[in-house]
């Protein structure tokens, strides 16, 4: 009988070929961002740059304001993350540990509004945003998306399991239920708020459809958007375009390799919650 | 006798106050858990109940940029349906579907499976596999485009290491099944030629991209089924493939359920990638990678015809929709709820 770890050699090996396939695709980015245009182009392609060329991300940050887009991303991503979570922990709230009448038919009204795709509301709310005279500016991109349903139905499943006695005792210790929510409820909801956080950070740093559709202006443009369009307008500057890709994609690696285990367990957990 | 009126007459007092008391209470109970919603009802109220509402309206009327500019009923709904383009937009979907999701859930659900073998280095794999999910659309679409690239692309560089000919990715029009079967002429149905090589590189792309994600879901469902089922199985004589059909895939049904419907949802909102990957013009070669995201975006905010793209809007949502209540309708009953 060979050695169990022998037996599963196979098994490795399959892995890591589909490893390297899944890795592949950032090597390149990285390995061509680093090479002059002419070797970039060359057929056969070298694997490695014969010199490496870091002018090209010096060059990058001349070409398009990426810090600017950079900054906008994380003000975006930032305040609303803030709004989300506060609407989140109080909306929860009411939902868990309020009785009022509409309850119920108010939180179904919120999983509804989950399943309804963008395109439905996205002209109008332009419109909406446009009256409020918010295209092309950061409100456009920050305010429709301070709520986040599926977080509110999270940390509402969260509070709900939470003991009674809890409560009572801060009842009797003359406690309102607005500093319970602070002093007792959120403190024990830190998993739960993180994994709301995972979700929302990496969707906001992320977004692509919304932000296309209310910016105009290049000052404005997050990340993802000034990206888009450096890639149409350089579209066969490859070194250049896999420099300002890497650059764009830095921040959320890190963020990933730093917080993965969240990361990763936020999205399991949310998977089997549903 | 009097006595007991008057105490009565207190009871009755009593209650009343405590009723009024608990009136109170409700009332003030009622108003603070709207006061703790109002936030998030205000903002839903702002941008997504009054849009959905006013969508609705906006879809009856011939609709340009600067407003409204006449009523036309259902004519929107009915011009979509008679709109070739749109049928061909579905199609597009539909074949981006029809591939990556089996692909996807399958490829995703076995490579769960080989990590779930006590396997050494599983964080590593886990980390690799998951890297993509992470990384936005946008990025790995510039980044693929790149790679797909006719002439200088890794992909046909690494084909030709077997002798096989290069594609022409993105640029090639050809249906995957009309190339299979060798028609040069064209002479299949436009239905039936399959999604074009440029919607396979989309399609290639998005499995890549989202192969991460099932893969966690699966290893998640597959870690809380108790082990015991499996050593008793094992006791029992039967085979790797058994256990796998008798236990894994009953047990980790409500994860499949879960992964299926994220990935049809996923797969129908495809946008960057054609956005960013295809054309110009974008959708292209031949509209063969528009799809109906696209086709909503082109309307609305490029031709500005709002009226038209609600009502594509709408069809959109009636097809997600549709498809979550059938797949809950066919799919419920086979589904093992441990």
């Amino acid at each position: 009988m060979p050695h169990p770890q022998f037996r599963k050699f196979p098994i490795h090996l399959l892995l890591i070929v589909c490893g390297i396939g899944m890795v592949l695709p950032f090597f390149w980015m990285v390995t061509t961002s680093l090479k002059t245009p002419l070797e970039a182009l060359r057929f056969p392609p070298t694997w490695l740059p014969s010199a490496a060329q870091f002018e090209n991300f010096v060059e990058v940050f001349r070409q398009i304001p990426l810090w600017r887009y950079m900054g906008n991303t994380v003000l975006i991503t930032f305040a609303s993350l803030m709004g989300v979570l506060l609407t989140g922990v109080l909306a929860a709230y009411a939902f868990a540990r309020f009785k009022f009448p509409g309850r119920e038919i108010t939180f179904m009204l919120f999983l509804a509004l989950m399943m309804i795709p963008m395109p439905v509301y996205l002209v109008p709310s332009y419109m909406i945003l446009f009256k409020l005279g918010w295209i092309d500016t950061y409100l456009a991109m920050i305010v429709p998306w301070t709520v986040n349903i599926f977080g509110i139905f999270l940390l509402r499943q969260h509070f709900r399991q939470l003991p009674e006695d809890l409560f009572e005792a801060a009842k009797l210790d003359g406690c309102s239920r607005f500093a319970a929510l602070f002093r007792i409820v959120l403190p024990l909801s830190k998993p739960t708020l993180v994994t709301i956080t995972v979700f929302n950070v990496i969707g906001s740093w992320n977004s692509f459809f919304w932000p296309l559709i209310v910016t105009h202006s290049d000052r404005i443009r997050p990340l993802q958007v000034g990206l888009a369009y450096f890639s149409r307008e350089q579209s066969t500057n490859y070194t250049l375009l896999m420099a300002a890709t890497t650059i764009a994609i830095i921040p959320l690696i890190v963020l990933f390799f730093v917080a993965q285990k969240h990361i990763i367990q936020s999205q399991a957990r949310a998977g089997l919650k549903e | 006798m009097r006595q007991a009126t008057i105490d009565r007459l207190k009871a009755q007092d009593i209650l009343a106050s405590m009723a009024s008391a608990t009136m109170k209470r409700r009332l003030k109970e009622t108003l603070a858990g709207y006061l703790y919603l109002l936030p998030a009802l205000a903002v839903l109220a702002a941008f997504r109940i009054i849009p959905i509402i006013l969508s609705v309206r906006i879809s009856l009327y011939d609709w340009g940029m600067a407003g409204a500019r006449e009523f036309v009923g259902l004519g929107n709904y009915i011009a979509v349906l008679q709109d070739s383009v749109f049928w061909k937009s579905l199609l597009n979907t539909g074949w981006y579907m029809a591939f990556s999701v089996p692909v996807q859930l399958y490829l995703s659900l076995f490579i769960a499976v080989l990590l779930n073998q006590k396997i050494k280095g599983l964080g590593a794999y886990r980390t690799i596999y998951y890297l993509p999910v992470v990384t936005s659309i946008v990025a790995v679409s510039i980044v693929w485009k790149w790679i797909l690239h006719p002439d200088r692309g890794l992909l046909n560089y690494i084909l030709s290491w077997v002798g096989a000919d290069g594609l022409r990715w993105l640029q090639d029009p050809r249906g995957l099944f009309q190339l299979l079967v060798g028609d040069r002429q064209n002479l299949l149905p436009y239905a039936l030629r399959g999604p074009s090589i440029a919607m396979c590189s989309l399609i290639i792309m998005g499995i890549w991209k989202g192969l991460g994600y099932n893969i966690v879901i699966f290893l998640t469902g597959l870690q809380n089924i108790p082990k015991t089922y499996y050593e008793a199985a094992r006791i029992d004589g039967a085979g790797r493939y058994r256990i796998f059909r008798n236990i894994t895939w009953p047990l980790i049904s409500p994860t499949t359920y879960y992964v299926l419907l994220m990935s049809f949802i996923v797969a129908f909102e495809t946008f960057a990638q054609v956005w960013i990957m295809t054309g110009p013009p974008a959708g292209g070669p031949l509209s063969t990678t528009k799809v109906v995201m696209y086709y909503f975006y082109e309307n609305s905010f490029e031709l500005w015809r709002l009226g038209y793209g609600a009502s594509i809007a709408f069809f959109a949502f009636l097809i997600i929709l549709g498809l979550t209540v059938l797949q809950r309708f066919v799919l419920e009953k086979r589904i093992h709820y441990g």
